[in-house]
């Protein structure tokens, strides 16, 4: 939890007090109250590597797969430092991506394409695109931030025999692809199980799952698998994550221009 | 035979804290030309040809060396058929700064309709006339990286000469046949010693290069030479002074481009070299409009100024052209995409037009579409002998 956290709650909690029926203010209120938790408990991780494959499947189970490496830089105060390296498909081999992330401003991403040797400063305002062609947005998996939604906190429901909370979070980036979100939060470990998107008609989208969840340096719990259902198109995409590293040193001199020059 | 087997699995154990990476291409390219040719009538309307390209990687620790052969074998074109190292170097990283030793590739700048600053390689012409494709440079490279960028300086040992099609080869960009045998102004010729440095900046939403390059100049000048085969030309190299500026500024929707050279070269008039000094810039801007038609698909427009102070004295086909540009990105599964551009002269009316796209077919192969058109009704322009070139190209890739 950083201190502009903080003291948004505070000032909702107290501006509530006053200015809103008091249920609805409670709901605001303990909606963030979950998601500063589910933040302060994923705070400190520092670094971290990792794999993944990513299969997409089309709605007539065609399937394509690619694998990347990631790279993550936890940045306090704002959006994480990232830089994504694809080992497949072949023609694409040795492209790598960096991406700053930001919570309420569009991000800062270059692209080194291996062929001509050359790093792009592209155009990132749009969060809502397609990640690889799959069924996630780039905004689906930039770097969680408290500030980047609003949030309500909706019930208790059990889902799949976890307790969770399920709240409802609003986007407050002005060009994201989503109305809302609704999160089932589990309630012991404040790790997300499950994400309902609607699109910015307030239709219902897509649906993404965790599973196979592990504890990291006894704090940090990361999903071997994550899966996307589109409703809308029938298409699916399935992340699955291993060798997750932390703490390996890493520092903001493997997350500039040349150290992507360098990526391999 | 047990200690054979222990210092194998050892070997193999060792292996593994290093990384060694092969993959590579072959493909498969066919050219069609729409018309003769108006200066050698007869040529083949139909060019085929082969290619493979291998990427050998190897990093322990702080070093890495890079091994990449490239060969394409075409059916008509001799010059075309040919080989070329694009990558053979050893690289040691240290704390802030890095050195590269051997045969590597550099590209710099911004814009997308011509590379003015791009000087390090020389363009491998004979591959693709977009100048694209480059020849691996000898070069030893000494990287220092400073908090915002970096200063490179290269020591450029041995020149590389263009690439050029042959006597049966198309496209014919000049008309006559092109000597296999350059001259230079230096007499050190290939062996002239290079030199260039580049101080790259970024200051938030601006990032810009400035850099220094003396040596040979990578595009030659043609002396009309009569031998016992009939004209020819004969590409003389000269010496050059540039100094280069790129910068790119990113705004929320726009990309703005600029890339400046000044020159200090050489040029033939009347049949003798003289003094030509003069500047030259790409200046644009770039705009995305995402999610098109509802759709996951991204439409980027592009837009450039070309421009040679020599103007009717220029070398270059760029001396007062507009390019305008579209890329349009699917963003599906088989990351296809496509790219429109037009290039319009404003002194003379040319129009060259031109399309490529690419998609991917199952997981390893590619396919890619170009086609090139050129349309020139002066004769004061360069283009007009070009004018009987139009060309579709395609090209399947299997990758590995």
């Amino acid at each position: 939890m950083n201190k502009s956290s903080t003291l948004l709650l505070t000032t909702i909690l107290l501006a509530t007090t006053f200015l809103q029926p008091a249920a609805q203010a409670d709901n605001a209120a303990r909606g963030l109250e979950i998601a500063i938790e589910a933040d302060r408990r994923d705070t400190g991780f520092t670094d971290q590597v990792a794999e993944m494959t990513m299969t997409l499947k089309n709605s007539q189970g065609q399937t394509s797969t690619r694998e990347v490496r990631v790279k993550t830089l936890e940045v306090n105060g704002d959006g994480d430092k990232s830089m994504s390296i694809f080992d497949t498909p072949a023609d694409i081999k040795g492209t790598a991506s960096l991406t700053y992330s930001h919570a309420l401003q569009p991000d800062e991403q270059w692209l080194y394409l291996p062929a001509l040797k050359r790093v792009k400063r592209i155009n990132s305002k749009n969060k809502s695109g397609p990640f690889m062609g799959s069924e996630f947005a780039y905004e689906d998996i930039s770097s969680q931030e408290v500030e980047k939604y609003s949030y309500k906190y909706l019930r208790d429901e059990v889902l799949n025999g976890i307790d969770c909370y399920v709240i409802e979070r609003y986007p407050e980036y002005t060009h994201s692809g989503y109305t809302r979100q609704l999160v089932w939060v589990n309630k012991q470990e404040y790790r997300p199980e499950q994400i309902v998107f609607f699109d910015r008609k307030n239709v219902k989208l897509k649906t993404l799952t965790y599973a196979g969840y592990n504890q990291y340096l006894n704090q940090f719990w990361r999903a071997d698998k994550m899966t996307m259902i589109n409703h809308q198109t029938g298409k699916e995409t399935t992340l699955e994550w291993r060798n997750y590293k932390f703490k390996s040193g890493l520092s903001d001199d493997d997350f500039n221009r040349n150290s992507l020059k360098r990526a391999r | 035979m047990r200690r054979l087997i222990f210092i194998f699995s050892a070997y193999l154990y060792a292996s593994f804290s290093y990384a060694t990476d092969i993959s590579g291409e072959v493909g498969y390219q066919s050219r069609y030309f729409m018309s003769d040719s108006e200066f050698k009538p007869g040529l083949d309307s139909h060019h085929s040809s082969i290619n493979i390209e291998l990427d050998w990687y190897h990093a322990w620790d702080e070093h890495s060396i890079n091994f990449k052969p490239f060969i394409r074998a075409d059916a008509v074109d001799h010059n075309r058929s040919h080989g070329d190292i694009r990558e053979l170097y050893y690289q040691r990283l240290y704390e802030n700064w890095e050195v590269l030793f051997g045969i590597s590739k550099v590209f710099w700048g911004v814009t997308e309709s011509q590379h003015l600053v791009d000087i390090i390689n020389q363009t491998d012409l004979v591959e693709n006339i977009d100048t694209e494709d480059k020849l691996g440079q000898p070069m030893l490279k000494f990287s220092y990286i400073l908090d915002n960028g970096s200063l490179d300086l290269f020591i450029l040992p041995y020149f590389r000469e263009r690439t050029f099609y042959g006597a049966d080869g198309r496209p014919r960009l000049f008309g006559l046949d092109i000597s296999n045998n350059a001259t230079y102004e230096s007499s050190d010729k290939e062996k002239h010693l290079d030199y260039a440095i580049r101080w790259f900046n970024y200051l938030g939403e601006l990032e810009f290069g400035l850099s220094l390059f003396d040596g040979t100049d990578r595009s030659p000048l043609f002396i009309n030479t009569i031998t016992s085969k009939g004209p020819v030309l004969i590409p003389l190299y000269p010496q050059l002074s540039q100094f280069g500026l790129d910068a790119q500024y990113t705004s929320e929707d726009w990309l703005w481009k600029l890339e400046y050279v000044y020159r200090q070269s050489t040029r033939i008039a009347g049949g003798q070299p003289v003094d030509d000094d003069y500047y030259a810039y790409t200046a644009g801007i770039e705009y995305t409009f995402v999610g098109i038609f509802n759709s996951d698909m991204d439409l980027g427009w592009v837009f450039e100024h070309l421009y040679d102070s020599r103007e009717d004295q220029a070398t270059s086909l760029f001396q007062n052209d507009l390019m305008s540009g579209l890329r349009l990105a699917v963003n599906d599964e088989a990351s296809s995409e496509a790219l429109l551009g037009i290039i319009y002269d404003l002194d003379y009316g040319d129009i060259l037009f031109s399309i490529e796209a690419a998609t991917r077919l199952m997981s390893n192969w590619t396919a890619n579409l170009e086609v090139r058109l050129f349309n020139s009704s002066d004769n004061r322009s360069p283009v007009q002998i070009v004018n009987n070139e139009d060309l579709i190209q395609l090209d399947f890739n299997y990758h590995f």
